[in-house]
């Protein structure tokens, strides 16, 4: 928690510890630990001098920043108007299957966080599957699989091995 | 000083105070909700609309946020303004119709109906206990969360803060717990139970006091 507090203050000290800087402080934060854990943001408002809902109501409106605990890759589908004519909703129940998990969740062993997004302005491309902002263009559920275990098989970073090592 | 005329009546007004002031100060009544003295002005339920006429072009503004301006005409009981106003109270009421301000002021612009489909959420956002919280008290603890439809007031991670004094403010300025519609049975979204549906007599003399405006006219006093 210390050393959390620690890397916060980093991340503060780059902004200048602006009041008006509190979404890049954020975005910061959430690349370091894939999500918002509620110490940090209270290491963020306490160093602000802001109210913590104040970071929390920040926090908590934009859809980019997450406070529950995210998996290591991210897989977005487009449901646009576009893919889904292109046959988009296969693609997310194929998706679905594959991970177990609904949208907007994450598997049990912390590998996908699985998300659906209205337009990623590459209708051309649709039906997209984006995993960790690498665009997959013309899906059909039959490529889900394939494109999906390229990311199972990479070795997981640091964090996921002390989580297995400790599990 | 800035001179501007309101409901077709020349005034003056300091420059930098707002036009729900000045229509205050002139005995105009402004029906208003998220405006409360000596809080931020924060434009958020829109109740007090007025007209603002801009050569042959009028749009509509919350006047508890609209500064004054040289030469500015405004309406307040204009038809326009009233069809508006009508339409947000109904709105405000079908997300908390148990709010007896909320109610009465229905009362007053002769709403029978709620026209939209009622979901009781009991608060209208109104953020009167989250401006009192940070500028009356300076504490700071109530603030918004989320964002459309799932935007509530709220405390951080809805736990119980350190820093609440435990004043009450937050529930005396609620213009929702300050003053619970007490109604069983709700009809079409209007409690009925005070005012409403009930004939207002005119009075003999008219003196535009905007007190009811209602369509059966003007309450007597």
């Amino acid at each position: 928690m210390v050393n959390d507090y620690e890397k916060v203050k980093v991340i503060v000290d780059k902004y200048g510890g602006n009041h008006d800087s509190v979404i890049a402080i954020l975005q910061d934060v959430q690349s370091e630990y894939h999500y918002l854990p509620e110490h940090t943001l209270r290491a963020v408002a306490s160093q602000l001098g802001l109210p913590l809902i104040q970071v929390c109501g920040v926090a908590t409106f934009f859809k980019a920043f997450s406070l529950k605990p995210r998996g290591e890759h991210t897989v977005t589908i487009c449901l646009g108007t576009a893919c889904h004519v292109r046959g988009a909703p296969a693609v997310l129940d194929e998706a679905r299957r594959q991970l177990g998990i609904e949208p907007g969740n994450t598997t049990d062993d912390m590998r996908f966080t699985l998300e659906t997004v209205n337009c990623l302005g590459a209708c051309a491309l649709g039906p997209i599957l984006v995993v960790d902002g690498e665009y997959h263009g013309q899906m059909s559920p039959g490529k889900v699989k394939k494109v999906l275990n390229k990311f199972k098989k990479t070795p997981g970073d640091k964090r996921h091995e002390e989580l297995e090592v400790s599990s | 000083m800035v001179e501007l005329t309101i409901d077709g009546i020349k005034t003056h007004a300091s420059e930098g105070s707002t036009v729900l002031e000045t229509a205050m100060e002139m005995g105009i009544t402004i029906p208003t909700f998220c405006y409360y003295p000596g809080l931020s002005c924060y434009g958020e339920c829109r109740v007090c609309l007025v007209e603002v006429v801009k050569g042959d072009r009028s749009s509509l503004e919350a006047s508890c946020t609209l500064p004054v301006e040289q030469g500015q005409v405004i309406f307040t009981n204009s038809e326009k303004v009233m069809r508006a106003r009508k339409v947000i109270v109904e709105l405000l009421l079908s997300s908390c119709p148990n709010s007896k301000t909320l109610q009465d002021m229905a009362a007053n612009m002769g709403i029978n109906k709620v026209r939209f489909k009622i979901k009781d959420r009991g608060c209208i956002l109104c953020g009167r206990c989250v401006r009192y919280c940070k500028e009356q008290m300076g504490v700071g603890v109530l603030g918004f969360v989320g964002r459309g439809t799932s935007r509530r007031v709220a405390t951080a991670f809805d736990l119980a803060p350190e820093e609440c004094r435990n004043c009450g403010g937050c529930e005396w300025i609620c213009p929702v717990c300050e003053r619970a519609c007490t109604a069983g049975s709700l009809i079409d979204g209007i409690c009925g139970a005070c005012q409403n549906l009930v004939p207002v007599e005119t009075c003999p003399v008219c003196t535009r006091c905007s007190e009811s405006v209602g369509p059966q006219g003007h309450r007597v006093y």
